[in-house]
């Protein structure tokens, strides 16, 4: 059967709106140039005249001091014209993104990674240069490697950044005093971010040593700086750009420092533009990842299953470098509450050094890893004591009211205002038909010899706000051109999550003027200065608001200039349907820009935003780090062949709040796109590295995402209705970049639920992640093995 | 000999007289013809951000199939017609019903997929009319997207249909007037091999048997292509250097499947998209292993002598095969000879091919009254994955219950597709229980000896191996009994 396509998720444009107003359901912004193959991105850039090719040599060793390195081969190679090492670096060798000098631009005397960049070759093609980078003869002296996050704990914890602890009440004694207590360990793979596009940078060299950058980047302003940096060079000489991007998850938020100074090294070095694009194994080889985790956690409860205390240790594998490990395991702190309240807690990080790819930002931040703690946690709870873990779920919410109940305070010491968690899982509940399947589930279960199903419904609340206060600022430029037409740019990247297309939405509701006259233009740190990472889901709410604020000093120009030269009152200038209304006259919204322009009022302005509200003191453990929270929920049903360990999704159900949305079908997308990729990290998709820490899962042949079919045969997704934003954002709605990627929880939960059937739901199955058909079968067979040895 | 390479770009005739026998399709989009809309997502065939739908004739009428350009090998295209996304819009700048579908459905996000995607909704739509969710799973299994999670894509394959209030009328589409692109192709089709190269090296693409025998001897260091689904990954992967490439796609001899009575004579270069429908109708769960070989792109232009040549552990084709006690023809001159096809494999990246040898064909027997053949692929993904285990069984019983013959193979087992003669010879002769069951899958681990890798540790192979005998048993001995995740469920009790 065909779906009905025709069916709208939001009121189209009528005659009394404007096209594109927020709120509408409004196409991608470049929607008809992907379909067409115009959509341009940094390889599709047509190339100036005399552009090298740069490639990168690797390091084949996980941890090695270099004890003689030859690279004349590579120089007298066809068509290579320059070799690049750490001696050829005019500033700083240095690309981390946290001060810490850590990650050199080219490794010299010590390589702490296979896969580590040692040198760069520039040669006419790509080929050329890639062939041309196999051919280094380096010879390496060997040094213990440390690869696992197990072996880094068991030995000297080396760590790559100071770890925070969250204390709230006093959790031993909370754990002491409990009914129950259940303790165990829970691991957690990484993932990759596989990002259509890899990842890329061209520069192209000016005078006075200055340079343009076009990068596939999250975060332009971090690349300017990076590149000043490395090529000792002021910021203002050092331009970047980023139309849009082939997809980025967080890949592309410090990841892309490397390659953009690299070309701008070249470029800075031969005077000839240079591109740099890695082949998908080097990408995978040379990019950090999802940090994996593995969680020692205890927890106290009491007979109804109401948590008292828990205390978790979460040790990740942050690779050889800090990077951004900090905030990404302080974000799994942060979210090792998930939607529960915990009167007592002590969260602890472990961010471990490994002789691995130093792991990075991903979707979720830390926040995934945190939440999965909880969620397994509850699990526990809920077959110790014999009852529905969505039961146990409900009962240990964070309460809906901070003044009455007492269950507000988070670990962090912000209380909760905004929980809705509740009755958004109460109308899941309910629409899911959860109580009924689960009878139907129980049932299939009885009489089913080889396929079992499972069944599991799985909140989410996220925090919105970079912990990293500073960042929560943005800036835009608006121009608006004496034909109407009107030039936006901001400080946020496309990268397909339709932030161009929310944001001229946004300019588009202020001037009131169809979409169409809204063009955006490429990201540019010469137009936007000091831009924050598009990150941690604050794109829409930082640029909207940006956005918002320029357009806003222009029309309040356009309206002093209406009043004063119509006679009116500024109160009888109004803004409509493509139509500016002086009093009773009424004139096309050009004619006015025309009119001012004539009357010399500036028709260009900038616009700046920083969220209100927000703290964060990482030493106390204490503040309100987040402005909001986005919730949401989904029940996953699954099937699972208990012969292999193979399973489907046979069912989704999603409920997610993007409090008043700006774009509910692009919203939609995300939740979607979100959700499949959460279930893709918790199920199928597995780094697997060697025992010398060579990464063997390193394109999509080994390394599988979801493919069309494993997405779930009846997918149900729903935005919360009515549920502005309590706070006030961007047209009072929620971030959504993040929020559903947690909800792939469900299918992991699921699938344990199903595990669980083999041993009448009284042992918690401990399965890990990622639950790949091989750790389903382990996981049946170890359950299998338990429930004999408990029987008398 | 022909010394220039012939094809269609759209509806322009290109003719190339050099060309570097190993330049893929997307090298030449990208770089020589700035047609930059093809993507590069992964360069092995894997990802399908590349895919270009490619006609070409088959017998007498024109063909459209999703291939990926990047492991495609520009020379292969001779006598046939390359579309890429830029062929898709009307000359006034209108989108075509599946790029439309694809904006009013919201199929794209960062938009880097989907050119590729609107490939592969090309070629179903040419192809097919109003597919079912299955068929487009199956259509869209080769492309990956990383941030829609499918479903608004399925949406637009839906939708494509609809789009322009055409309700499935294909008329006014330009693609669809394939008489007349079919009479251009024949005008290019020739017998002469054709043999275009640079730079001292060669692709020599004959068309007929003999020719390409001939060719093999005359160029003993040659590279034998077929679908270039492996070979392709040489060039882009390991920039591995061919002197001389044989190419067997024009050969249309090897692409005939011939019907011998008892048997089926399957040509080396017939694709499994090729085999598919007439294996299936002999063998239902032979169908659904094809159906899940590679994604459409790779069963495009993968072959069954490829499967088979290159020896390759993990091949899909051959444990199947071997269960249903294949044989393999081998030709090299004038000569030929056929074997056991489980006598070919030798060992780990060793086949019982000569020099100058090459696979003519394979001939698969049709099932036997009352026998039942059954194969499992398992794999992390249930689409476009290499298998950790591909098992193969055949199986009859006798008027007793007893077992009167099984043939068991193993692709991922052993260094190659193996029988498990020890489970084999253990479970002949004896009543088919779940106790003699359980003798064999005691049987098979001393039958093989599996390594471990990214795809699966050692335990799992042998125990999932162990466990598809044991399924083998309840789908055989149980009609009730759900077994089965994907694919036809019918096909357990078939």
């Amino acid at each position: 059967m065909a779906p009905d396509i025709t069916t709208p998720i939001a009121p189209a444009a009528t005659p009394d709106r404007i096209q594109g107003a927020v709120h509408d359901s409004r196409r991608h912004e470049s929607a008809h140039k992907h379909v067409s193959g115009e959509a341009v991105y940094v390889d599709d850039i047509a190339e100036p005249a005399g552009l090298l090719h740069v490639y990168l040599g690797l390091s084949s060793r996980a941890h090695a001091r270099i004890r003689a390195i030859d690279l004349s081969p590579v120089r007298h190679a066809p068509g290579v014209v320059a070799v690049f090492t750490a001696d050829d670096v005019p500033g700083v060798n240095d690309i981390g993104c946290m001060g810490k000098h850590d990650e050199p631009l080219f490794a010299s005397s010590l390589v702490e990674h296979v896969g580590q960049p040692i040198f760069a070759v520039a040669a006419e093609t790509r080929d050329e240069a890639r062939r041309a980078a196999r051919l280094a003869v380096i010879e390496y002296e060997d040094l213990p490697a440390v690869l696992t996050i197990a072996a880094a704990r068991d030995g000297e914890r080396a760590l790559v950044t100071p770890p925070m602890t969250l204390r709230v009440g006093d959790a031993d004694a909370a754990l002491t005093a409990a009914p129950h207590r259940v303790e165990g360990r829970l691991a957690i793979g990484g993932q990759e971010h596989f990002y259509l596009e890899s990842q890329i940078a061209m520069a192209v060299p000016g005078e006075d040593g200055e340079v343009l950058i076009h990068v596939s980047t999250q975060h332009p302003t971090e690349v300017q700086h990076i590149v000043a940096h490395v090529l000792d060079l002021p910021s203002a000489a050092v331009t970047v750009e980023v139309r849009r991007m082939g997809g980025g998850f967080g890949g592309k938020e410090t990841q892309s420092n490397l390659f953009a100074a690299c070309t701008a090294l070249v470029a800075g070095r031969t005077g000839r533009a240079a591109k740099l694009r890695p082949d998908r194994d080097d990408d995978f080889q040379i990019t950090g990842k999802r940090h994996d985790f593995e969680i020692d956690y205890r927890v106290g409860f009491d007979d109804s299953g109401l948590i008292e205390g828990v205390d978790m240790l979460f040790a990740a594998r942050a690779g050889y470098a800090a990077d951004l490990s900090g905030p990404v395991t302080d974000r799994a702190l942060f979210h090792a509450d998930n939607g529960y309240f915990y009167p007592a807690a002590r969260l602890q990080s472990l961010p471990l050094k490994t002789n691995t790819v130093s792991n990075t930002a991903f979707r979720g931040f830390g926040g995934p890893q945190g939440m999965v703690a909880a969620e397994r946690v509850i699990d526990e709870i809920a077959y110790a004591l014999g009852k529905d873990p969505l039961e146990i779920r409900k009962r240990n919410f964070y309460g809906a009211d901070p003044e009455t109940d007492g269950r507000s305070l988070t670990p962090y010491h912000q209380t909760v205002t905004d929980n809705i968690l509740p009755e958004l899982v109460a109308q899941l509940e309910e629409s899911s038909g959860y109580w009924r399947r689960r009878e139907e589930v129980r049932a299939f279960n009885a009489g089913s010899r080889i396929l079992r199903k499972g069944l599991a419904l799985t909140p989410v609340k996220f925090g919105i706000s970079f912990t990293a206060s500073h960042y929560n600022q943005a800036g835009a430029l608006v121009h608006v051109y004496t034909d109407g037409s009107i030039q936006l740019n901001h400080g946020g990247i496309e990268m397909g999550q339709g932030l161009y297309t929310k944001v001229a939405q946004v300019v588009a509701e202020e001037f009131q003027v169809d979409i169409a006259t809204i063009r955006p233009t490429a990201t540019n740190t010469g137009k936007v200065p000091n831009t924050s990472a598009t990150a941690a889901s604050s794109g829409s709410d930082l640029n909207g608001k940006a956005a918002q604020a320029a357009a806003r000093t222009i029309k309040e120009r356009l309206v002093a200039f209406a009043a004063e030269n119509w006679g009116v009152a500024p109160d009888a200038v109004r803004f409509e349907r493509n139509r500016v209304w002086v009093g009773d006259r009424d004139m096309s919204f050009a004619d006015l820009v025309r009119a001012a322009y004539m009357a010399r009022v500036q028709l260009s302005a900038t616009g700046f935003y920083k969220t209100p509200k927000i703290h964060w003191d990482r030493a106390a453990g204490r503040g309100t780090p987040f402005y909001y929270f986005a919730y949401g929920a989904a029940c996953a049903e699954v099937t699972v062949d208990t012969l292999t360990g193979e399973y489907v999704v046979d069912r989704v159900d999603i409920l997610h709040d993007c409090g008043r949305s700006l774009n509910p079908v692009i919203d939609k997308g995300q939740i979607e796109g979100g959700f499949v990729q959460g279930m893709g990290w918790l199920t199928m998709e597995e780094l697997w590295w060697d025992g010398q820490g060579r990464l063997r899962t390193h394109a999509p042949s080994t390394y599988k995402i979801p493919a069309c079919s494993d997405r779930p045969r009846i997918f149900n997704v729903a935005l919360l209705e009515n549920a502005p934003n309590r706070e006030d954002t961007i047209f009072r709605s929620k971030a959504v970049g993040e929020p559903p990627f947690m909800l792939g929880m469900s299918v992991f939960h699921a699938l344990s639920d199903a595990v669980a059937s083999l041993a009448r739901h009284r042992l918690c199955p401990r399965l890990d992640a990622p639950a790949t058909p091989e750790r389903v079968l382990a996981c049946i067979a170890a359950l299998r093995e338990r429930d004999a040895s408990s029987q008398p | 000999m022909r010394q220039r390479l012939r094809f269609y770009l759209g509806d322009e005739l290109r003719e190339i007289d050099a060309v570097d026998p190993t330049l893929t399709v997307l090298d030449w989009l990208r770089l020589s013809e700035r047609r930059v809309g093809t993507k590069e997502g992964c360069a092995e065939g894997d990802c399908g951000a590349c895919t270009v739908v490619v006609g070409r004739l088959d017998g007498d009428t024109l063909r459209y199939e999703a291939v990926n350009a990047c492991i495609r090998f520009l020379a292969t295209l001779d006598g046939c017609r390359l579309l890429t996304v830029e062929h898709l819009k009307g000359p006034d700048g209108a989108l075509h019903p599946v790029q439309q579908a694809m904006v009013d459905c919201h199929g794209s996000q960062c938009g880097f997929c989907t050119p590729g995607f609107v490939m592969s909704l090309l070629a179903l739509y040419l192809n097919e009319e109003r597919p079912d969710g299955q068929r487009i799973d199956d259509a869209l299994a080769g492309n990956l997207c990383r941030c829609t999670g499918y479903e608004p894509i399925v949406r637009a394959a839906h939708a494509m249909y609809e789009i322009g209030g055409r309700g499935g009328d294909r008329a006014g589409d330009r693609f669809t007037d394939r008489a007349a692109m079919a009479e251009k192709l024949k005008a290019l089709r020739d017998e002469e091999i054709l043999s275009v190269g640079a730079g001292g090296r060669r692709f020599l693409a004959p068309a007929t048997v003999p020719q390409l025998a001939q060719l093999l001897l005359d160029n003993p260091g040659a590279t034998i292509v077929a679908g270039a689904t492996d070979v392709g990954l040489w060039v882009t992967k390991f920039q591995r250097v061919l002197a001389t490439v044989v190419y067997t796609g024009r050969v249309r001899a090897l692409r005939r499947i011939e019907d011998r009575g008892d048997a089926l004579v399957i040509g080396a270069g017939v694709t499994y998209s090729d085999a598919a429908e007439r294996i299936a109708a002999l063998y239902p769960d032979f169908g659904e292993l094809i159906r899940r070989i590679g994604a459409e792109q790779v069963r495009n232009m993968g072959t069954f002598g490829g499967n088979i040549a290159n020896g390759s552990p993990i091949g899909d084709t051959p444990p199947a095969l071997i269960a249903c006690g294949a044989t393999l023809r081998l030709r090299r001159g004038e000569e030929t000879r056929e074997l056991p096809l489980e006598d070919f494999f030798l060992e780990y990246g060793k086949q019982d091919r000569r020099e100058g040898e090459f696979v003519e064909a394979v001939i698969l027997p049709k099932p036997a009254a009352g026998e039942r053949f059954r194969a499992y692929k398992i794999a992390k993904r249930f689409d476009q994955d290499i298998s950790a285990v591909c098992g193969a069984f055949r199986l009859t019983l006798d008027g007793e219950g007893r077992v009167a013959d099984i043939r068991i193979a193993f692709g991922g087992m052993a260094g190659t597709p193996k029988r498990a003669a020890g489970a084999e010879a253990v479970l002949l002769g004896r009543h088919w229980t779940e106790e003699t069951v359980r003798l064999g899958m005691e049987a098979l681990a001393g039958d093989y000896a599996p390594l471990s890798d990214w795809r699966a540790s050692a335990s799992y192979r042998a125990t999932v191996a162990a466990n598809l005998l044991m399924k083998l048993y309840v789908e055989t001995s149980d009609p009730a009994a759900e077994t089965r995740l994907v694919g036809d469920r019918r096909l357990a009790h078939a």
